[in-house]
């Protein structure tokens, strides 16, 4: 294993480079042309739901229901109702499909 | 900017309350995976004091966990830094959008905000930020309850790992795509909320497949936002 507390620190800047770049990146630009601002407007929409949607078919049925049944009740209830009535949903479904 | 400049918001103490109250489910949430991380950390021949500095200094989860498979590997040290930055990349686009809801933060408060910036904190802070106007009090008292049990329990997975029982049977491994899942729908009022996550959808899914993980995060969320910016017209500005 080669120096692992120079790749932590190095890992730890570059996790914080992209943290801070986007921030520093809009801030140069004096009015948002509206096209930019819709599409950040769409990041946590967008990139959220490319971070989850492997998922549905990356582990199993038990798993893509789970989050079927996360959605639902998430569009009615709160977030952590949704997560608490999936998680049982996921656990019953796992015993009865693996 | 001086406190005169900053008037201390009169409900403070509320703001503290609904930070700590929002950060209790997920702090259930990333116990397991932090307790994991210790115990493969150690496995993989990390000391405590080095997992801890992990933790602490890059928290942020996969990425970490990442980085210890290709240690593992004998991978060069370059190579692990890309694939750290690549799987990170996602936050530039959190940062960019994160930045337009901090008007009531010093530049100090930013700095800290965006070290602390993790899917949870994003998905909760624009949760917040479309609600009323995000405070550093309700953003601080989330982060950092977060941000201490990540490291605190990296520790005891680190010391303890080895008596971990199998996560999978409570099915706490997957709970973090079920709590996304949870964020995702809230954003559901947003202008083309629908065609948005039709379009990540979908685009992350082909790229998962033809590229794999984590490109298709960054072609998946760039998807969306090039279709909500052909979208746009200027007459809906606000």
């Amino acid at each position: 294993m080669s120096d692992p507390i120079l790749i932590i620190i190095a890992s730890a800047a570059v996790t914080y480079l992209t943290r801070v770049s986007g921030h520093i990146i809009i801030s140069q630009f004096g009015a948002i042309h509206h096209r930019l601002r819709a599409a950040l407007a769409a990041v946590p929409t967008a990139v959220m739901t490319a971070l989850v949607a492997p998922s549905l078919f990356t582990h199993g049925p038990a798993e893509a229901l789970a989050i079927a049944v996360a959605a639902l009740v998430a569009s009615r209830f709160s977030i952590i109702v949704s997560v608490v009535v999936s998680l049982i949903a996921l656990v019953a479904l796992r015993s009865l499909i693996g | 900017m001086t406190s005169a400049e900053t008037p201390i918001p009169a409900n403070m103490a509320s703001e503290v309350r609904d930070g700590v109250r929002e950060a209790l489910p997920i702090l259930v949430a990333i116990i397991p995976f932090a307790v994991m991380f210790g115990a493969v950390a150690v496995k993989a021949g990390f000391s405590v004091s080095q997992t801890v500095m992990t933790s602490a200094f890059i928290y942020a989860g996969a990425s970490q966990f990442v980085m210890l498979d290709l240690l593992g590997q004998q991978a060069p040290a370059w190579s692990i830094i890309l694939a750290v930055f690549a799987l990170n990349f996602r936050h530039v686009l959190y940062s960019a959008s994160l930045s337009q809801h901090l008007g009531s933060f010093s530049p100090i408060q930013k700095a800290g905000a965006f070290f602390l910036l993790v899917d949870p904190q994003f998905g909760m802070a624009e949760t917040r930020a479309a609600k009323r106007k995000l405070q550093p009090s309700f953003y601080f008292s989330y982060a950092v309850l977060l941000y201490l049990t990540w490291i605190f329990m990296s520790f005891l997975g680190a010391l303890f790992g080895s008596f971990i029982t199998d996560p999978a049977a409570i099915g706490v491994d997957f709970i973090l795509p079920l709590y996304f899942t949870g964020i995702v729908l809230g954003f559901r009022q947003r202008r083309f909320f629908w065609p948005i996550f039709v379009v990540s959808g979908i685009s992350s899914a082909l790229a998962y497949l033809a590229f794999g993980s984590p490109w298709n995060i960054a072609i998946g969320g760039i998807g969306g936002m090039i279709f909500a910016a052909v979208m746009s017209k200027p007459e809906l500005e606000a």
